[in-house]
This record gives C-alpha cells, structure tokens and sequence, in this order.
C-alpha cells in the first residue's frame, strides 16, 4: 500500500475563494480591496451580513509548484460528450442539470451493499483538499483544487469480498436532461473501471467540490472520481452506481476504439497513442507546450502498481 | 432576364456578382471572426488548438467547395461555378497555409525535433503535410498564364485535387476520437465531409458525367433548368 499522498496542506478555511483567486497583479490589488474592506466590516454595526472568510496567502499550487488553474477555466472547458463535444458549450447547455435527490448504488462483490443518499456520502466520509494535474488523452491539461473523499473509504465501509479484483462506475442516464446522450454514436451510459488496488490507492478521489464550491454540472456533479495518473476519460462523471467485480469491466471508449483506448490508460509519454504522440502537452493558460510526465507525475504514489507491467501492451 | 436593381448597381459599380461578393465575404469571415474575439478577450482558453481547429475546418469546408463547383455546373448549367472554382481554392490554401504556420511555430515552437516526430510518426499529421505539399502547386498554378506555359500538363497537374481532397479528409477524421468503421466517436463532421468528396468523385467519373450532362439532348430534364426546345424538321 503506497503511502498517504501529500497534497500541498490545505485546510477548508485557507482555500481562496474563487472570486479572490485572479492573476498576480490582480491579486495584489485585490488584497488591498479585502483589507479594506474587512476593517470596514469590523467597523460595521451588528446586523450587517459579515464578510465571508477571506485569504491572503499565495495562489494555489500543485506539488510541482504550477498553479491551479482558474475556476473560469475549470468550469467553462470541458469533455462532456453526454452534453456536447463542443467544450465551451457543455456549461451553459448543462446548467438545469437536476442533481438533487441523488444515490449512489454500491454493489456486486461486498459485505455491506447500500444504496447511499448524496447527503449519506457527505456526512459519512470527511472531505479532504486535493490538488491535483489531469491530463487529458487530447493533450491538454490543467491543475484542479478538488474537494472529496478518498474513494478507499467507501470501498471499506462496504468490505469487498476476497473475490473482488475490479470497480466498475456507471454514470447516469438521462437523455431528457443530456441531449448528447441520444447520439447512437457513443453505447451510453458511459462505464469506466480500475483495478481494485488502483481503486484503493489514496489517490483515488470521489470528488464532490471544486475550490471549496459545490461541484458543478459541466465538472460532473455532484460526485465524480479522479484518478489523477491515468487519462482524463477515466474519471468519470455523475456516477450513480458502483460495483464491484472479477472480470475487468468494459469502458465505453475502449469499446468505442479498443486498440486506442485501454482499461489502464496510465498517463506515460513513452506510450503514444496510435494517431497522435503523447510525448507532451499543453497546459491551459500557458502558450508553450510541455513535457508529460510518467504517470502524470504521480510515479511515488503509484508506479508499484505496476511492476512488472508491460506498459505497451496494457496501455 | 432582368436582374434585379441593387444586383444592376453593384455590377456597375464593383464589377463583382453576389457570388464572388459571397464567396469573398464568406472566405474572410472565419479570420475577422478571430480576430474580433481576441481583440474582445473571448477567445478560447485553448487558443493555439482553437486556431488551428478553426482555420483548418475553414480550409476543408472552401476546398470542399470549390470541389462541388464542377458537378453543380454539370447537373444545374452554372457556369459561373467554374470560375469560381480558382477563388475558392486560393481561399482554402490561403487557411491551409495559416494553419500549418498555427502549428509549426505556436503549437510547436518551432521545435523541429517534436515536429520531426509527430510528422513522421502520426499519420494523421503525414497526410495533412503531403496535402498541404501538394496543394501548394495548384495554387501556385492556378493562375492563367500557367494553363499557356503547362499545356495539356496543367489539367493533369490540378488533378492531384482527387487525391488532395480524400488526404484532407483523412487528415480530419484522423484527429477525432472515434472509429468510422464502426461509426462511433465524434466523427459526424468529418464523416459528412468524406460523403461529400466521395459523391464528388463518383461524380467525376466520365462516364457518370456524361451521363448527367447529356440529360438534355437525351430527352430528360435536368433539375430546375428549362429543357432545350426538341430539334423540329425544318420542313
């Protein structure tokens, strides 16, 4: 079992709320807009709203020391096929999305199988902060403050049998709310899968916010899993129901293209995709591309997993 | 036929038909459209793959055009069609040429080592270059005085359109996620294009031209076009 990953510490209070959070030179100028403005709520009489908790510390940054990347950028550029292909259009086209009242089915292999409410899933697993890259398989990328639980916890609280080797994840169903999903180009719903030991890696997060705000319906609301060394697609979105099982579950786009897209999909620059290199990519806000790293740069937490692995074979 | 008064005007004046004024607007809308949304900060957060994406759709949907222009002449009796058919394909290499620029030098850097390997490497990226390459002499040629000086040699040159036009289309089905053969992922747009290069081909094939080309003298009627009053014996 790797060790505990070690996020850059960051407690609720101190996550910078996302109006705050801007460039450098606006952030400076803004510092002195909060300062001023909190003296005058300390001035203020006693039935005036106070001023939500405020944070003066440097930008976020990954491990790596890269910055987070916008909440603009995280919440308006996203691959949401259920929406849309276009990825500016999937947050206004999303926005009605209901995801209140809302259960996750815990099934297959285990003790405990439970249906858990939304608000069950809250109040039974902390939330914990997690910075974390996610490399697209499209060769972009961004650094995300996630909010969530270590997948692992839900996974020991409903005890898979010895027999259980693979989580498989489904997302939800609803072609009245997700227009994409009546494309009969895709098998809907989409379905994706990890080994078990990747399952309860500590890496593994079921998140649930972004920045310390609720997640939104174009980032898959309101709960969705990062796996932050493998490639965007398997992180799915809106799951609904998760299971566990023996045999490696199939994923819609390994069905789609299965010499293309694998069961591991392992972020690896030596590992190209058969029309297109994986070598590098671009990180949004920058202009120049940049190296990928092994494992997405998660290679402490997670290369064990692998060992003995042929990565060309089992891509 | 009297042409209506504004269209009389602007003949005069400009010397340009609606089509060209058309085609020309059209042609630079993609290009103004960019530049107004950097201008106004609205462009994409992906600015370099949105440029490139944009121009190149630009460059496969004017090359597209200018491909149909024959066939709609041969069924429809347009024969403007046919000289736009060089204004056209200028446009399409004029956005061809902006989006190979977009990737060698603000995708890539110019960093010719990365380029020299996805280039060699990835298909899809080898028959964007090989049409490119290829396009560049059909516009360097199109122009009249090359038809003198290449003969009977320039028709054959400008040819290597049947084989641009499918590389093209390879070029960008090839960058989607997705399997046209087993009509999957997000490959409507490209496989929509590739219809219409195939109906165009099947279109180019002599015998199927003629066929629809003489539809007249054989009697039948071609789509929306008055049939030639029947040959009657003089006596």
């Amino acid at each position: 079992m790797s060790h505990r990953f070690k996020s850059v510490p960051v407690r609720s209070y101190e996550i910078t709320p996302k109006e705050v959070y801007l460039s450098r030179r606006d952030f400076i100028k803004a510092a002195g807009v909060v300062a001023g403005s909190m003296a005058l709520a300390a001035c203020a009489p006693e039935e005036a709203t106070p001023a939500a908790p405020q944070f003066n510390g440097p930008a976020l940054n990954d491990e790596l020391g890269d910055p987070a990347n916008t909440y603009e950028e995280i919440t308006n550029y996203n691959n949401y096929y259920e929406f849309t292909t276009n990825k500016e259009a999937v947050a206004p086209m999303s926005k009605d999305f209901t995801t209140a009242p809302w259960t996750v089915e815990v099934t297959g292999m285990v003790s405990n199988p439970k249906t858990f409410g939304f608000e069950d899933l809250l109040s039974m697993f902390p939330q914990e902060d997690r910075i974390y890259r996610l490399r697209c398989v499209e060769a972009w990328s961004m650094v995300i403050p996630w909010n969530g639980f270590p997948l692992a916890s839900l996974l020991k609280a409903v005890e898979p049998t010895s027999s259980a080797k693979y989580v498989r994840f489904e997302t939800v169903y609803r072609p009245e709310e997700m227009k994409g999903q009546s494309s009969p180009f895709y098998p809907w719903p989409y379905q994706e899968g990890l080994r078990l030991d990747e399952a309860m890696n500590d890496l593994t997060l079921l998140a649930t916010g972004i920045y310390g705000e609720t997640i939104l319906p174009q980032n898959g609301a309101p709960i969705r899993l990062v796996v932050p060394w493998k490639y965007g697609f398997k992180s799915i979105k809106s799951i609904v129901k998760i299971e566990l099982t023996d045999e490696e579950p199939s994923t819609l786009w390994s069905a789609i293209a299965p010499n293309e897209y694998g069961f591991y999909a392992n972020v690896n620059p030596n590992v190209d995709h058969p029309r297109w290199s994986q070598a590098s990519e671009r990180r949004i806000g920058e202009l120049t591309r940049r190296e990928t790293l092994m494992f997405n740069g998660y290679g402490e937490q997670v290369a064990e997993l692998y060992a003995g692995m042929d990565l060309n074979l089992n891509y | 036929m009297r042409l209506p008064k504004f269209v009389e005007i602007m003949k005069i004046f400009n010397r340009y038909t609606p089509l060209q004024i058309a085609i020309h607007l059209y042609a630079w809308s993609v290009l103004v459209w960019i530049i107004v949304e950097l201008l106004t900060d609205s462009f994409s957060i992906n600015p370099i793959q949105e440029l490139e994406q944009r121009t190149g759709r630009h460059a496969i949907t004017l090359l597209v055009m200018s491909l149909l222009c024959t066939p709609l002449h041969t069924i429809f009796k347009f024969p403007e069609l046919l000289k736009r058919r060089r204004t056209l394909g200028l446009y399409a290499l004029l956005y061809a040429t902006i989006h190979v620029l977009i990737f060698v030098n603000l995708d890539y850097g110019l960093a010719w080592s990365l380029i020299a390997r996805t280039v060699f490497e990835k298909p899809y990226i080898i028959v964007g270059a090989l049409a490119f390459l290829m396009l560049i002499p059909l516009g360097v040629t199109s122009f009249d005085i090359w038809k003198v000086r290449l003969g009977k040699n320039w028709k054959r040159l400008h040819q290597m359109v049947y084989i641009i036009a499918p590389l093209v289309v390879l070029h960008y089905l090839w960058s989607k996620k997705g399997d046209i053969l087993t009509f999957s992922g997000d490959i409507v747009r490209p496989a929509i294009y590739g219809l219409v290069v195939v109906v165009f081909l099947i279109l180019r094939i002599p015998a199927i031209r003629r066929a629809i080309a003489s539809r007249p003298t054989r009697g039948l009627s071609l789509p929306f076009k008055k049939n030639p009053e029947p040959k009657v014996d003089a006596s």
